[in-house]
């Protein structure tokens, strides 16, 4: 399936990415070709397939449910880019 | 001293175990070459001050008779391995001067073994590139020039550092990732030996993600022992990644030079691929003999689904990218730009710090998970990975390991594929199947071309059976007796 400008900028704001306008035709067009060459799955037969979803197969292991790290801001913050009093500063989200 | 650094890892361990130098003075060697080898750009960042620190360190605990199994080797680690008070960016400058506080499982299983750090190797940004082209600090060059030629030579990705410190001698070994071939391609396009192991055997704490169901940590190394040694120390279960399998670690180093004797090789078809030129075809035909004189079965496979890998490929890890990824909001570390709203300074964030390749997947990955197309796409491409696995259970039923050629080039000029995205991701044709079924494959050095670049041989072995596939590497590398090295010309 072709992807058109509109598309482009709307998975961009879904991604969270800044596209300038003049990299959304040309995105277009790659992401297209990609695409176009990704189609080729259609052709295999998956019918009554299980989804790969891991590439081993063993159950998630559980652990006991204890904490075992923490009470280290210092270390937790020490690579924010603004920080006051212990917190980590950012934009406002709530009016 | 120069000649310090030509040693393999094995060799270098011996001279240590019996006092012909100390590790200060072997790390001093490989410190001064790595100063002296900038042109490669292959380190972005040296520490020589550390290393020597723990080459000292290392010669102290030997002369109290507490040497570890890697104790004094000088080795190179990927920028994308979390080192603790060393600058770690996955080549993104939207990592900007991160500076981890902690150390990946991997590489502190390596520091306590003995290993001395030289400084942190250049890659294609978070492993996303196989010709290190897409790095922030720019690209590799690959030492091997082709005769008569001062082309630049791509070293491969995203592994590229890694290959290039090996092949160069500026470190006795590295560290290095795959999610799609980042360890066997740049092995193969350097002459050096790499093995992605099974999927769960290393540990992913503290290693930047890409494709989580897919990366998978390993060595490139000089030879194949000395490939061996290195991924035992790497290894191991770790409680701090749930998909790091809880099982005894086999000891890899004694499976080299075992006879392979009555191993049944399978040789699957599907890797005929139209356009490949005729010396890896031949190449490829010289392993199979390789193998036959060593006492080994060659029996033809099918592995039907193979040219279905790399289109499901580049659905499942630019998702499984898109989503790793999103943590990078400029928020808690990293850079941040500031807009005029919350979502603004995201946008410009992440629109600064990723470069064109990394966001390229990153779109990929998200409309194919987005609503409407999250089956058709991401599902489907599910199923198609169950499909390729079956595929290679259906063979191990027969056989004990594959032969493949590794990569269905050599080396390539920089610049080369840069327009054509597709042109770039086919050079993972044969190492990517490998990924999507979890198992484990090494690339061992088998010839050169008519260029004098050197060619891969790759080996595909049963899940958990690294074993096997370094009793084969050693007889293929027994038989290729592969000794080139790249003339030094930086």
């Amino acid at each position: 399936m072709a992807i058109d400008a509109a598309t482009v900028r709307k998975v961009a704001r879904l991604a969270r990415i800044a596209e300038p306008e003049d990299r959304i035709e040309p995105l277009a067009k790659e992401l297209s070709g990609i695409l176009a060459w990704i189609e080729q799955l259609a052709e295999v037969d998956t019918d009554g397939v299980e989804p790969m979803t891991s590439a081993v197969a063993v159950a998630a292991p559980m652990r006991d449910d204890v904490v075992s790290d923490g009470g280290d801001s210092a270390r937790v913050l020490s690579n924010a880019p603004r920080t006051v009093g212990g917190f980590f500063v950012v934009p406002k989200v709530v009016e | 001293m120069s000649n310090l650094t030509s040693l393999t890892l094995k060799a270098a361990l011996a001279g240590l175990a019996d006092k012909s130098f100390s590790s200060v003075e072997l790390t001093q060697a490989h410190v001064d070459a790595v100063a002296a080898a900038r042109p490669l750009n292959a380190y972005i960042l040296e520490a020589p001050e550390k290393a020597l620190d723990m080459a000292a360190a290392s010669d102290a605990r030997r002369a109290k008779g507490e040497a570890g199994a890697l104790d004094g080797a000088p080795l190179g680690i990927k920028d994308l391995f979390c080192t603790e008070g060393v600058r770690t960016t996955a080549c993104s400058n939207i990592l900007g001067n991160f500076i981890p506080t902690y150390e990946s499982t991997i590489t502190s299983q390596l520091w306590r073994d003995g290993a001395v750090m030289l400084g942190k190797l250049n890659l294609d940004e978070f492993a996303m590139g196989s010709s290190n082209e897409t790095s922030a600090f720019g690209p590799v060059v690959n030492p091997w020039r082709a005769e008569g030629s001062n082309a630049k030579l791509t070293p491969g990705g995203s592994s590229g550092g890694s290959a290039t410190a090996v092949a160069a001698d500026l470190c006795l070994g590295a560290t290095a990732t795959d999610t799609g071939g980042s360890i066997r391609q740049p092995a193969a396009f350097t002459g050096t030996v790499g093995i992605k192991p099974t999927y769960g055997r290393c540990s992913r704490w503290g290693v930047v993600a890409f494709a989580s169901s897919l990366d998978q940590a390993g060595p490139i190394a000089k030879t194949v022992e000395d490939a061996a040694i290195l991924l035992k120390s790497m290894s191991g279960h770790d409680a701090k990644d749930s998909t790091s399998l809880d099982i005894e670690v086999p000891d890899f180093p004694s499976f080299v030079g075992k006879s392979v004797k009555g191993l049944r090789i399978g040789i699957p078809k599907e890797y005929r691929v139209d356009g490949m030129p005729a010396e890896i075809e031949k190449l490829w035909e010289q392993g199979i003999a390789w193998l036959k004189d060593a006492g080994c079965e060659i029996v033809e496979v099918s592995l039907p689904h193979t040219k279905y890998a790399l289109p499901a490929y580049y659905i499942v890890a630019p998702a499984e990218a898109s989503s790793n990824l999103a943590r990078y909001d400029g928020m808690r570390y990293g850079l941040r730009v500031d807009g005029a709203n919350l979502t603004e300074t995201y946008e410009k964030t992440r629109a600064a710090g990723f470069g064109t390749e990394v966001k390229r997947r990153i779109m990929i990955g998200t409309y194919v998970l987005s609503a409407g197309y999250y089956d058709a796409y991401y599902v489907k491409a599910l199923k198609v990975r169950r499909r390729i696995a079956d595929d290679f259970d259906q063979a191990f039923q027969k056989v004990d390991a594959l032969l493949t050629p590794t990569a269905p080039s050599a080396a390539f000029a920089l610049g080369e594929n840069a327009d054509d995205p597709v042109a770039m991701y086919l050079n993972d044709i044969f190492t990517v199947t490998v990924n999507l079924a979890g198992l484990p494959g090494m690339s061992i050095p088998a010839g050169l071309d008519h260029k004098g670049l050197p060619l891969g041989l790759q080996l595909i072995g049963k899940a958990l059976d690294e074993g096997t596939l370094f009793s084969l590497g050693g007889a293929l590398e027994k038989a290729a007796d592969f000794r080139a090295k790249p003339t030094r010309w930086w």
